[in-house]
């Protein structure tokens, strides 16, 4: 078990986060060094996410390091009946840090407790995906100045919409307000709201998506309404246009709201909202790179700008 | 009377008696504690008359003495067992079970696509809510009440 891997956000504490937003931002700047030079970093997609593997493959190549791995598991020893745990002691004996997806839930925080080599967790399952919650921090950071008291919208499905919950648990420390906006099928969960209760944080529940909710808010996330979340796809039909955002709707938006969204997109943002200012999310997934640029360098203890 | 009652299930010269059990997770409890593979005598009363509980179980295993923590196992889906060591017909010792923080390898997770479910592993679960004994998997995430918990 290394104290440098990451499974979860819950487990960054606030100073943790505002100093990787602090050095996200710096390699913002900086994107191109030196700092991984001779250290091997391990890619291991048992499910494949090209933009996920991409960001951080990227990230490892400006800072000098090198990659090895695989994209899909049915290249591996996996598809021959490897355990998990085998896999993982064998790739340790190579490199310096692992970066895994993986889809089964609770993957990840397995492969920490049979390795010394920091693990950090690229999405297991429908479980946690912290360095999308952390490229979605360091993105309302930067277009806000802040993360403190911001209200912030989310809509589509907020039932098993994993990055949702992870933001809505990292922003704990924020004194956010929160305005959740489902149909009643994808509602937030009932353990997220307690935890707002736990923690004092405002909310409120709208199966509504209009102005009146958009102007009041700072960051819109939305998210994609799937059809296969559905046991009923007379409501999936019913549904799938009314959380679509569009051009029209952002007239009397407040100018600071920016639109984020994890990508891919479907039908939830029209294409007319792309060239609005406030549309976001391209930005959004390049902050990704930053991101995990100072994640790698958490794992491996490094700190960037005493080198 | 009471005495006459107990002796109906079996009187014990040496080991341990646990009282108390909800009818309903008895068996449960047997499973449990792996009373199935055990060679020495064992009694289990079920639907017999309690004040406390309406109907209770009942089990008795002679010559055996468990370590704390396996006896607390149970705590789990009975928190209102008690446990009697019984020496020479006396009872020594008489104490309730107490609900640990963490359950190894005894609750399967009814999450199919828990990595637990998938690789030769234990599994552990947090008890996240006392109350109402619901606990968490320490893996996945997915939380059950330990009532409706499926028993490794």
């Amino acid at each position: 078990m290394n104290p440098n891997s990451l499974v979860s956000i819950s487990e960054l504490s606030r100073d943790e986060i505002l100093s990787l937003i602090e050095t996200s931002s710096y390699f913002e700047q900086n994107p191109n060094q030196k700092i991984l030079d001779g250290k091997v970093v391990a890619t291991l997609f048992f499910e494949p996410s090209t933009r996920t593997r991409l960001s951080f493959e990227t990230a490892v190549n400006r800072l000098g390091g090198r990659v090895i791995g695989f994209s899909d598991a049915n290249s591996t020893s996996t598809s021959k009946g490897e355990t998990l745990k085998d896999t993982i002691k064998m790739v340790s004996n190579y490199a310096d840090l692992i970066v895994m997806r993986h889809y089964l839930e609770g993957a990840a925080r397995y492969a920490t407790e049979v390795t010394d080599t920091p693990v950090i967790n690229a999405g297991d399952g429908a479980n946690q995906h912290p360095t999308q919650t952390m490229l979605d921090l360091y993105s309302i950071y930067k277009t806000q100045g802040t993360l403190e008291n911001l209200t912030v919208t989310m809509v589509g499905d907020l039932k098993y919409g994993r990055t949702v919950h992870s933001l809505l648990m990292a922003l704990k420390y924020f004194n956010p307000t929160f305005h959740f906006v489902a149909c009643e099928e994808l509602r937030m969960p009932q353990e997220y709201k307690d935890f707002c209760d736990k923690h004092n944080i405002k909310y409120t529940e709208h199966t509504d998506f209009g102005p009146e909710v958009i102007n009041a808010t700072d960051i819109l996330y939305m998210t994609r309404v799937q059809r296969e979340r559905f046991s009923d796809l007379m409501e999936y039909e019913r549904v799938k246009n009314i959380y679509t955002l569009h051009n029209a709707m952002l007239t009397n938006a407040r100018p600071n709201m920016r639109i984020l969204h994890p990508l891919p997109r479907v039908n939830e943002i029209n294409q007319d909202v792309d060239d609005n200012p406030m549309a976001y999310y391209f930005e959004q997934a390049r902050n990704g790179l930053f991101a995990r640029q100072a994640l790698i360098c958490r794992a491996l203890n490094i700190n960037p700008r005493q080198k | 009377m009471n005495t006459k009652k107990e002796l109906a299930v079996a009187a014990l010269c040496n080991g341990t008696v646990i009282d108390h059990i909800p009818s309903e997770v008895l068996f449960k409890c047997v499973k449990i504690l792996d009373i199935a593979n055990m060679s020495n005598a064992v009694t289990i009363g079920n639907n017999l008359e309690s004040a406390k509980l309406g109907r209770k179980g009942i089990i008795k295993i002679a010559d055996t003495y468990f370590p704390e923590d396996v006896l607390n196992r149970i705590a789990l889906l009975a928190p209102s067992a008690v446990i009697n060591i019984i020496k020479n017909y006396e009872v020594t010792e008489k104490f309730p079970v107490s609900l640990p923080d963490t359950i190894h390898d005894i609750v399967k997770c009814d999450n199919p696509k828990c990595i637990t479910n998938n690789e030769p592993m234990p599994t552990r679960f947090e008890v996240t809510n006392r109350a109402d004994i619901e606990i968490t998997c320490h893996y996945c995430g997915h939380s059950v009440s330990a009532l409706k918990a499926s028993i490794k």
